[in-house]
């Protein structure tokens, strides 16, 4: 059942990763509030691993550009400066953008929130970044593009600047007299008489002159809402992925799955519809869905039962029936009200190649291989310490927090969040005892623990009685592994060609590498 | 000292805003860009326009649209066809934009150009073009590349060509989908221009490497050049290098893939010839009639008319219509709805006999359908059975399912099938009408549904256009002033509405002495709906009717409403009297 317990297998194995502190955004100082609208709710690299995108609850997107990266001209000066070369991605604050607003459905009435639930990278094309953004209802197609400051001079109509004759002046129109920028409109009388038969000398009007455009060097990224795709989801979005067609992506939400082409925002196809008749007979939602990195025609979605389905898009245009199904067939010891709670899947990610899924539940963390569905190859206990308390976290409503997961671009490891910002990362080669806890903070290593997959004994009754006792500090068991249900990091990346993880702690962005 | 005269200040102004900071004016200039090149003088607007308008590129998407398409009607404004080439730089560079439909207006204008082009200027500056955006940094060029190399590669020199062709060939296998997706739409394109010889050795090459795409979304579109390139290659190659292929696609796993066999196949088979359509295709195409997936037997049986067509009728009765009968109780309302919009179309090509024998029974069947859309589409195309069948035979299994859905839940039905009845009427003739759906058509002017009734009077319209005033004076009119007395005020409505539309088609006389009563009655109506209503139709009587009549009858009747009680009355009321004062004023 545990993947990383199998300790002592062949030798090349790689070494555990040390990791270090490398940035922070938006830290906290000490005693200060925590702003609702602040907290992240998504993180996404993209690609090529030089961007790094954060969304969250207030609904902003806010992205960050890789300084250290050698391929970008603005980032070369910086790179002079330095001559020692870097050792690990260093990232800068690039621009920031409202992807969405609070709204109101006045037919359902129901308050839409603005808060990000997934941001997707997609094909970059002419400099330009492009990002999809999702809240619960809406997702929208951003491209961010540094744009160079125009201003515009020399125009016919400024009677201060080129003319300065009354002739003009005494047609007083809205015309503004502003050197730079005309706001007048063109007033219905000068439409008409263009309009008539207004005759021009053949060789063309020697006065009219042209706007005269400067551009300075300076640049700034803009960020324009290019398409917005709504109207298509009943119930909540909780993923969005690009095809590998660069044409197509899906949306789902609880219920569905909707297939969409980036250039038509008003018609979307349903490839996935798993409402049953009555909705007293629904045992199982979608819990996150992802396309197969390079192969078009293949999606896989999670649900809340624990299940994997791989789908192929060839078979059918109405994809209800799987494929593959992937299940953890090993029933669990002891049984309890709680096992299907902790059974459901919250985030699934292939690997890049796409032969492995990896999937968080509650407990654990599992990596499939697709070509296996008997079970996955190996489980990673990162909750069991909390198996005690699922009363509690179930009356707390934290047992429904949902975890998301990433594998490092190499594959040879893992990575998940848990609670008192903690993150666990895992090897996955066979083999591999590799398994650290990391702190969101700038001392990541300080409750390291050396065998934290081993489920951990039970706490002490005096713990818990510390806990309630003290309830702002977050408490520490034995070994270390914490319980502070408030503090949670559900949201991390994991850069695609280094390592370095991008983490959530509330508002503030951590970096690490190794 | 620069000074613009007032004559000349618009255009200055339209200059100007060239760079307005609202988009609207922007497009506005855009739009007369013409104008501005006119002021501008040739010269000018090739020296200081175009490059003004080169470097404009990041303006808002339907800006760039406009601009793309008015460049590519510029040639007139800079020069004529010698200058022509001083419009590719400001396109190249919008044929490098995002947007999507922008890069195709540009492409499309680029090639307006480029046909135009002289030999040598096409050589100089149209084919670097074509190569630079070939080899562009970003996917958007090295798309937009693919759809001017037919142009281009007209009246290009021989090294040229080769050039050109490895370049395609190269844009074929591109990493981006995108590019190679571009490159198979427009293959077939390319594929017209390129000499015989090549055709064989080279495009065919691109060709069957695009058909094993590993991308659904590239093969797909590589179906389409099937055809395409069919029709360029002598009968035996097609044979034997576009049928395997073609046939090949019809079992491919992606059904997204066998849907486009299904919509294209029809048209391989003038390029195959008869005996490879009997052994090949037929069976192709019965295989995708029996498909699993429904988008593709809908796809197939959409196209079931034009295919039969194609075949000798033994075929298409041995082969295809055994397959029609199962696609006439398919599981999916879909696939039945396009068989139902087609199959009316096989009655020609079977003959009586056949159709009779084999097809009646299917229209019936389809007829029943439970899904009203099956049955619309059997009744909107009826005309072309009844040439052939006879409307003896078919109305009596027609009629009651006409009944049926005239009386359907949805009102929008209901609307469809009112849509058709004048059609009806025509194929069944006056006879046959009265006795049926005379009755029918009374009926819907009382539905509860507001479209409906309306409908319903303009269907009356309709079919006193058809079978003339005399019938309708028999048939029509008295049911319809019956309705006056109904005591729901929306009915009576409808009656004035029912009027108002008629009375045209009627005549003078008919107005006058059936309908004029009747409104000037309504006008003592309760209701003030009712009678507001009578000044507009008053209103729209003036011109119908003789002076004399508006004088004596109409005139009185509205000074009376114009003292009415209620604001709405008065207003309409006295609208109508300016309206009899003006025609007066014209005429005196």
């Amino acid at each position: 059942m545990n993947g990383g317990d199998e300790a002592g297998a062949s030798g090349d194995l790689p070494q555990p990763l040390d990791w270090r502190f490398s940035q922070v955004f938006g830290e906290r100082s000490a005693g200060e509030e925590v702003q609702e609208v602040d907290i992240i709710s998504a993180i996404e690299f993209d690609k090529s691993g030089d961007h790094l995108a954060t969304g969250d609850r207030g609904g902003r997107v806010v992205l960050f550009e890789r300084t250290d990266s050698k391929n970008t001209s603005g980032a070369r000066r910086d790179l002079e400066g330095t001559d020692y070369p870097l050792r690990h991605p260093e990232f800068r604050y690039k621009t920031e953008f409202q992807s969405h607003e609070p709204e109101f459905d006045y037919l359902k009435s129901l308050e839409i929130e603005e808060k990000i639930n997934k941001i997707r990278w997609s094909q970059t094309a002419n400099g330009a970044l492009f990002l999809l953004s999702t809240n619960d209802k809406t997702i929208k197609f951003w491209k961010v593009q540094d744009k160079k400051i125009k201003k515009i001079c020399d125009i016919n109509t400024d009677s201060s600047k080129t003319l300065g004759n009354g002739s003009v002046a005494s047609s007083s129109n809205s015309n503004s007299t502003n050197a730079c920028l005309t706001n007048g409109g063109l007033p219905d009388k000068v439409n008409n008489s263009l309009s008539n038969d207004f005759s021009l000398p053949p060789g063309g009007i020697p006065l009219l002159r042209l706007p005269v455009v400067t551009t300075s060097h300076e640049t700034s990224p803009v960020a324009r809402c290019r398409r917005v795709y709504t109207h298509a989801h009943d119930y909540h979005i909780n993923s969005i992925s690009n095809n590998s067609d660069g044409e197509t992506f899906i949306s789902a939400d609880d219920l569905r799955i909707n297939l969409w082409n980036l250039e038509i925002s008003n018609q979307s196809f349903n490839i996935v519809d798993v409402k049953p008749a009555n909705m007293e007979d629904l045992t199982e939602v979608i819990t996150s869905a992802e396309f197969h990195p390079t192969h078009c025609n293949t999606l896989a979605y999670s649900s809340s039962k624990g299940s994997i389905r791989l789908i192929d898009l060839r078979q059918s245009a109405l994809c209800d029936s799987h494929s593959k199904l992937f299940e953890d067939t090993e029933t669990p010891s002891s049984r309890s009200f709680f096992t299907e709670i902790i059974a459901s899947i919250s985030d699934i990610k292939f690997a890049k190649e796409g032969r492995y899924i990896l999937s968080r539940d509650y407990m654990t963390l599992k990596l499939w291989d697709i070509n296996m569905d008997s079970g996955p190859v190996s489980t990673f206990q990162v909750h069991e310490h909390l198996r005690p308390k699922l009363c509690d976290l179930y009356e707390n409503d934290s047992i429904f927090d949902k975890f998301e997961c990433c594998l490092s671009g190499d594959g040879l490891r893992v990575s998940t969040g848990s609670y008192s910002n903690l993150f666990r990362v895992f090897g996955v080669s066979p083999g591999s005892t590799e398994s650290t806890t990391l702190e969101a903070s700038k001392n990541p290593m300080r409750r390291q623990v050396t065998t934290p997959s081993r489920p951990s004994r039970s706490l002490s009754s005096i713990t818990r009685v510390v806990r309630r006792g003290a309830a702002e500090s977050p408490g520490v068991d034995g070994n270390g592994n914490s319980f502070d249900h408030t503090t949670k990091l559900l949201h991390l990346a994991w850069h695609p060609t280094e390592n370095s993880i991008a983490c959530a702690a509330a508002n503030s962005l951590y970096m690490y590498y190794a | 000292m620069a000074m613009v005269d007032e004559p000349l200040y618009p255009i200055a102004v339209l200059i100007d805003e060239l760079k307005n900071d609202d988009i609207q004016l922007r497009l506005n200039s855009i739009r007369r860009l013409s104008t501005i090149a006119r002021a501008l003088g040739e010269e000018r607007t090739r020296k200081e326009l175009i490059p003004f308008l080169s470097e404009n590129s990041d303006d808002d998407d339907e800006v760039l649209l406009a601009m793309a398409e008015e460049l590519g009607v510029f040639i007139p404004f800079v020069g004529g066809i010698e200058y022509a080439h001083v419009l590719l730089p400001p396109l190249e560079s919008l044929c490098t934009v995002e947007e999507t439909c922008v890069r195709e207006k540009a492409v499309e204008s680029l090639c307006k150009i480029g046909s135009q082009m002289k030999e040598n200027d096409l050589v100089e500056s149209f084919v670097p073009l074509v190569k630079r955006l070939a080899a562009g940094e970003w996917f958007a060029a090295r798309v937009s590349a693919c759809g001017i190399f037919h142009v281009a590669y007209q009246g290009c020199t021989d090294v040229l060509k080769t050039e050109l062709r490895a370049t395609y060939s190269q844009l074929c296998q591109d990493d981006m989908p995108m590019v190679r997706r571009a490159a198979a739409s427009n293959l077939g394109k390319f594929a017209t221009t390129v000499e015989s010889t090549f055709l064989i050795a080279e495009i065919m090459t691109m060709f069957d490497d695009l058909t094993k795409d590993d991308q659904d979304s590239v093969r797909l579109l590589a179906v389409e050049g099937c055809a395409a390139l069919g029709k360029l290659l002598e009968p035996q190659d097609c044979v034997a290098r576009i049928l395997p292929v073609i046939v090949n696609f019809s079992q491919d796993k992606s059904w997204r893939v066998r849907y486009m066999v299904a919509n294209q196949l029809y048209e391989l088979c003038e390029a195959v010839g008869p005996d490879c359509t009997r052994t090949d295709l037929v069976p192709a195409y019965v295989r995708l009639l029996r498909d699993n997936e429904a988008e593709v037997r809908i796809a197939a049986a959409g196209k079931v008319t034009k295919f039969c067509r194609l075949l000798n009728p033994e075929l298409a009765i041995q082969h295809i219509l055994p397959c029609v009968k199962e696609l006439s109780s398919d599981s999916s309302q879909h696939v039945r709805s396009a068989l139902a919009s087609v199959i009316m179309g096989m009655a020609p090509i079977l003959g009586k006999d056949s159709t009779i024998e084999h097809l009646l029974p299917i229209f019936l069947s389809l007829l029943k359908d439970e899904f009203p859309d099956v049955r619309l589409n059997i009744i909107s195309k009826l005309d072309q059975v009844n040439q052939v069948i006879g409307i003896d035979l078919l109305s009596q299994s027609l009629l009651p399912a006409i009944v049926e859905l005239a009386e359907d839940r949805h009102w929008r039905v209901r609307l469809a099938i009112i849509e058709y009845v004048p059609l009806l009427a025509s194929q069944l003739g006056i006879g046959f009408f009265d006795d049926k759906l005379g009755a029918l058509c009374m009926q819907w002017l009382q539905d509860k549904v507001y479209s409906i009734r309306e409908a319903a009077a303009n269907n009356l319209k309709r079919l006193a256009e058809e079978f003339g005033p005399e019938w309708a004076m028999q048939h029509l009119v008295p049911q319809v002033l019956d309705m006056v007395n109904n005591p729901h005020y929306l009915h009576r409505m409808m009656v004035l509405r029912a009027i108002s539309l008629m009375a045209p088609v009627m005549g003078s006389e008919i107005t006058c002495s059936k309908f004029l009563p009747v409104v000037v009655e309504a006008s003592k109506d309760r209701v003030p709906n009712i009678k507001f209503n009578v000044a507009k139709l008053l209103q729209s009587l003036i011109p119908i009717v003789d002076q004399s009549v508006v004088d004596k009858t109409i005139r009185q009747c509205l000074v009376d409403l114009s003292e009415d009680p209620d604001v709405d009355v008065r207003y309409f009321a006295n609208q109508a009297l300016n309206s009899i004062d003006g025609t007066t004023a014209a005429q005196s």
